[in-house]
């Protein structure tokens, strides 16, 4: 679930609302930059799947149960800047409309699955990508860790600001956190997979984060360098 | 936009709508990570709606003025996906502003 309000103080909740928006204000600087045309219902298609994932629960062990996030398959399809924006409005929508996540607490949602999620999912695949062999394969096996990493920072984050609120002991609190998402994240990277296997198989030049491939030209130039 | 990318973004859509939509009203109910953390460490409770949540049109992702469970769920998955459709679509549309380079052929 997202952290509603009252589960965060107000200084930590200010200070990652203040990093959030830092990083969103960056991506939509990004998006006016590299995108192409070819962006526009890539946008709008990320963000429909990133709302819509969510929504289907899974069960995990131990009477519990998880959900995707779709930042690392933001990350691959639009670039981790740009998947930040995204994922934001998604978050907000869902804030204040279905009330899934606090307001006060939307910054700290954002940065967690958002920011961290996306550019954390971005850089290890960035940095796969140069030292792995340029196949699909690996590439596809490269975005399913990413993912699952993309879900265990975005969890540690969460951890750490509950810890810093003193809703919850750290010693505690993200042993917890962890445990339950190593689980979850292996859903995410299941799921990502194969929506990135899907998205190559039919319109590679769609997944911007994807390495030359022998296919056209991706519609973010920004994400190849 | 080329019938290419259309029909992909028609496909895609229609199956994070239709997963929404269909399968949302079936999924898990069990709490899920966050919430299971926040009850075994006793903060569970802690966790409040903002004035402005109280209210949202569709708290929880119920549709409003549906009686079943099911039906208000599905309802709340669809709409909202299409709806986050819409304005990621338009948000986009304000800020791109560059035409496409080589597409791919139809």
């Amino acid at each position: 679930m997202h952290i509603p309000d009252g589960f965060l103080d107000a200084e930590v909740a200010a200070a990652a609302g203040v990093a959030a928006a830092g990083a969103v204000a960056y991506g939509l600087r990004r998006a006016e930059r590299t995108l192409d045309e070819r962006a526009v219902p890539m946008l709008g298609v990320t963000g429909a799947v990133v709302f819509a994932a969510p929504m289907l629960n899974f069960p995990v062990a131990g009477g519990t149960s998880g959900h995707v996030l779709g930042a690392a398959l933001a990350a691959v399809l639009l670039g981790p800047w740009v998947a930040c924006l995204v994922l934001a409005v998604v978050l907000g929508l869902q804030a204040f409309l279905f009330a899934d996540g606090g307001i006060t607490a939307l910054g700290a949602n954002a940065l967690n699955m958002g920011v961290i999620g996306g550019l954390g999912a971005g850089a290890v695949i960035a940095a796969g990508r140069r030292v792995l062999p340029a196949t699909q394969s690996a590439f596809v096996g490269l975005v399913g860790i990413a993912a699952w990493l993309a879900v265990m920072a975005g969890a540690a984050a969460t951890a750490l600001q509950l810890a810093a609120s003193g809703t919850a002991p750290l010693g505690t609190v993200m042993p917890a956190m962890l445990g339950v998402h190593a689980l979850i994240g292996v859903g995410e990277a299941v799921v990502t997979v194969a929506a990135v296997s899907a998205v190559l198989a039919s319109r590679p030049d769609l997944v911007a984060m994807a390495p030359p491939l022998a296919q056209p030209v991706s519609p973010n130039r920004a994400a190849e360098a | 936009m080329s019938t290419s990318t259309r029909l992909f973004t028609v496909l895609a859509l229609a199956v994070a709508v239709g997963l929404a939509t269909a399968a949302s009203p079936f999924a898990s109910s069990s709490p899920d990570g966050l919430e299971k953390v926040a009850q075994e460490e006793g903060f569970l409770q802690d966790g409040r709606l903002a004035g402005v949540q109280e209210k949202a049109p569709a708290p929880g992702y119920a549709f409003p003025g549906v009686q079943d469970e099911r039906l208000a769920t599905g309802l709340a998955g669809f709409t909202g996906t299409l709806l986050v459709f819409a304005v990621g679509y338009g948000l986009a549309r304000v800020v791109v502003r560059r035409p496409p380079r080589a597409e791919p052929a139809p």
